[in-house]
């Protein structure tokens, strides 16, 4: 007997007992497609964290960032001088694997003003220009300030849209986008210049959810005076990740003389002056010592970013910038490395255990399926020993017998398999629509190869004995069976 | 040379320690060409003896040479592809396969043998117009009648033009009338030259054939031959003497 017969006459039984089949598939069906639904929310999940590393710079990004002076060197403590510009041209000049640095000072307790309204930026960042670049920033209107507005200590500022939403109004309840380039603001009481304003920053399933919101017919808003409904009623609009385009988008980048003249000298407001200034007594600093007389600022950066030339060289590229500062800092380790690995790190493993687990559970489930295939088989073949005697008193061997019963298993785990992948794609269209996640599960390609594969692998493996004791009954016997 | 040569035959199943002789030092020639009967008692051995001479089993002692094959031997996958191409089987119950139809039925020993769709269709009808069924290629085997699916039985047994068929109680599930014209029907199809071994308890079955071997206990009792015997006056159809 030939495959195709073979197969030919699977369909046929599998058509005789319509019912039974569709029974039997149906563990292979709910198999197939809660693993290719599992697999598309992990995708999605995994698309949603990953959009947000590459948000906040991607992995060749390493900040540099201030540490308490080791113990045995504390006796050298008077001597740290802290990070400062001096590094900056010290990584540019000496460390090749380092193909960009940018410094950062920041500033806390930051008001910006305009006619009433108010906002205290997330980011309040004294920086260089290539910033936009480190930080994969894209500037959407207006300029980002140069070199020329830096070295003039220039008080322009370029925004993110956040800041534009509190201060000018959100496109929600203007009904239009304003841009408020060349328009001014007040900093801490100084006139800032917007010269541009980047980007919205959001998932790319944010981005969807808003066009199809716009798209809806607006929704009937609750009768009575206008009022704000209070906290909660944002957290839906959340993604995971999202947090990292919230806060990319409460962004302010000014010149990093402007910050060092206008914010650390002129003022004395925000920590200037008093020697102790770092991130976390900041904000106390601006309160208790903003009148020492000292008139030369700190010089101090607060972290400096640097882009590594080659994933693969990050260890390279660590050592060559520590040997160099360490010699800017007369050999005082004053400063750490902080990459995004750890993170990067987090989220694989996070999306490694979503996956084993849900495959776990999808694998277990597509066994029972093949279990129930191979349930129904032995209750088929019980049935049909008569007519298995017969086609072995005819001529069938040993072979055609097994084929033709492993080829009835594989043939309704195979039909299965395309039905799961199927109700797969309705079973995902229904969770989208049922309850919107935060990140679209994305069925893929290899999903439902492997759901495939394997709904057929079962087949087989469920296949095998029912047809091997098919296969070996004794003619004689087989014709007497009643 | 004999077209089946069983030699010293014996057949022994194991019963709780206890032991059977089935068949027990059978000595048997059958000719190509020869309409035979082999006749005895439930229990006497004459299906054993049917199952071995059709390859269904295999004897315990002894040779059997088919075709001048030797066969005692042979694997259960030579047997299965003996079985196909030179054994019809006929069967008291009919045996065809119910979610198929007649001309399926008849077609599947050639599914077996690997033959062409097309050639397999040619040579089912043909085989059911030899046994008048031609018109009847379309009907499932519960929509005939006993009779239409013995003829249709007997068209699978003979599709692959085997060296001989076997009838184990052709008629046993026939009234007589059918079942008579199913015998004739065997008769014609031995004097075109087929082998044809009926397998019968009942005497009067086994006089329609020119040589009965009676079988007893496991034995030959009586290996009788007409037409040596000078005894060959054509069969006895009780049809033919009921119409005169």
């Amino acid at each position: 007997m030939n495959p195709f017969n073979a197969i030919a006459v699977g369909f046929k039984e599998i058509w005789a007992n319509k019912f039974r089949s569709l029974l039997t598939m149906l563990g292979i069906i709910l198999g197939v497609s809660s693993l290719v639904a599992m697999s598309a929310l992990v995708k999605g999940m995994e698309n949603g964290m990953k959009e947000a590393l590459i948000a906040i710079g991607g992995l060749e990004k390493v900040r540099v960032e201030e540490q308490d002076i080791p113990v045995w060197q504390q006796h050298m403590a008077d001597q740290a001088v802290g990070t400062t510009m001096g590094d900056v041209h010290a990584l540019l000049r000496s460390a090749p694997l380092i193909t960009m640095v940018v410094p950062e000072m920041r500033t806390r307790n930051i008001t910006m003003t305009r006619l009433g309204k108010s906002i205290s930026p997330w980011n309040f960042i004294g920086t260089w220009p290539n910033a936009v670049e480190l930080n994969q920033h894209v500037v959407a209107h207006g300029r980002m300030f140069n070199e020329i507005d830096d070295e003039n200590a220039r008080n322009v500022c370029v925004i993110g849209t956040a800041v534009r939403n509190a201060l000018f109004g959100s496109p929600e309840q203007i009904g239009r986008e304003i841009i408020p380039i060349g328009e001014f603001v007040n900093i801490n009481n100084q006139r800032f210049k917007i010269i541009g304003m980047f980007e919205h920053y959001e998932s790319e399933q944010d981005t969807k959810r808003r066009e199809i919101e716009l798209s809806k017919p607006p929704e009937q808003k609750a009768t009575g005076p206008e009022r704000s409904r209070g906290y909660g009623s944002m957290s839906r609009s959340r993604s995971a990740g999202g947090f990292v385009f919230d806060l990319k988008n409460n962004t302010v980048y000014i010149p990093l003389n402007t910050m060092w003249l206008r914010f650390r000298a002129a003022t004395g407001v925000s920590g200037a002056g008093s020697g102790s200034y770092s991130r976390s007594s900041g904000t106390s600093a601006s309160s208790t010592s903003g009148s020492t007389a000292e008139f030369v600022p700190d010089p101090r950066l607060s972290t400096l970013s640097i882009k590594i030339a080659d994933i693969d060289k990050m260890d390279e590229a660590l050592q060559q910038a520590k040997n160099v500062m360490l010699h800017t800092h007369k050999g005082i380790e004053d400063f750490s490395f902080r990459t995004q690995e750890n993170w990067s790190e987090g989220i694989t493993q996070a999306i490694s255990n979503a996956r084993m687990s849900g495959g776990i559970i999808s694998a277990i489930s597509l066994l029972v399926g093949g279990i129930g295939i191979m349930n129904i088989m032995l209750a088929s073949i019980t049935e049909r020993v008569r007519e298995i005697g017969i086609r072995k008193a005819i001529g069938a061997t040993f072979f055609d017998v097994f084929t033709q019963i492993l080829v009835e298993s594989v043939v309704i785990a195979i039909i299965g398999g395309l039905a799961g992948l199927f109700t797969s794609n309705m079973l995902v269209k229904l969770l989208v629509a049922m309850s919107p996640t935060e990140n679209t599960p994305v069925i893929t390609m290899e999903s439902m190869i492997l759901a495939f594969g394997f709904s057929v692998a079962v087949g087989i493996l469920a296949g095998l004995f029912p047809a091997f004791k098919a296969a070996k009954l004794n003619p004689i016997q087989a014709l007497r069976y009643e | 040379m004999a077209l089946i040569e069983l030699r010293g035959v014996s057949k022994i199943y194991h019963l709780g320690g206890e032991e059977i002789r089935a068949l027990d030092n059978v000595d048997l020639d059958i000719n190509p060409g020869e309409f035979i009967s082999i006749i005895g008692p439930s229990g006497s051995g004459k299906s054993t003896l049917m199952h071995i001479l059709g390859c269904l089993d295999s004897p315990s002692k002894g040779s059997i040479k088919l075709d001048g094959m030797e066969i005692g031997s042979a694997s259960a996958r030579e047997l299965a592809r003996i079985r196909n191409q030179k054994i019809g089987f006929v069967f008291q119950f009919f045996n065809l396969l119910p979610k198929l139809n007649v001309l399926q039925n008849v077609e599947l020993p050639m599914v077996y043998a690997g033959c062409s769709s097309r050639e397999r269709r040619e040579r089912a009808m043909d085989a059911l117009k030899l046994v008048e069924m031609d018109n009847r290629a379309k009907h499932r085997p519960m929509q005939l009648s006993g009779g239409q699916q013995q003829r249709a039985a007997i068209a699978r047994a003979l599709v692959n033009s085997p060296k001989i068929v076997f009838a184990d109680e052709p008629t046993g599930n026939l009234d007589s009338h059918t079942g008579e014209t199913i015998l004739k029907l065997f008769h014609e199809l031995s004097l075109k030259g087929s082998t044809i071994a009926l397998v019968t308890h009942d005497p009067e079955i086994a006089a329609v054939t020119p040589r009965k071997i009676e079988i007893r206990d496991g034995k030959i009792a009586k290996n009788v031959d007409a037409r040596l015997s000078g005894q060959l006056d054509g069969p006895k159809f009780a049809v033919g003497s009921q119409q005169n």
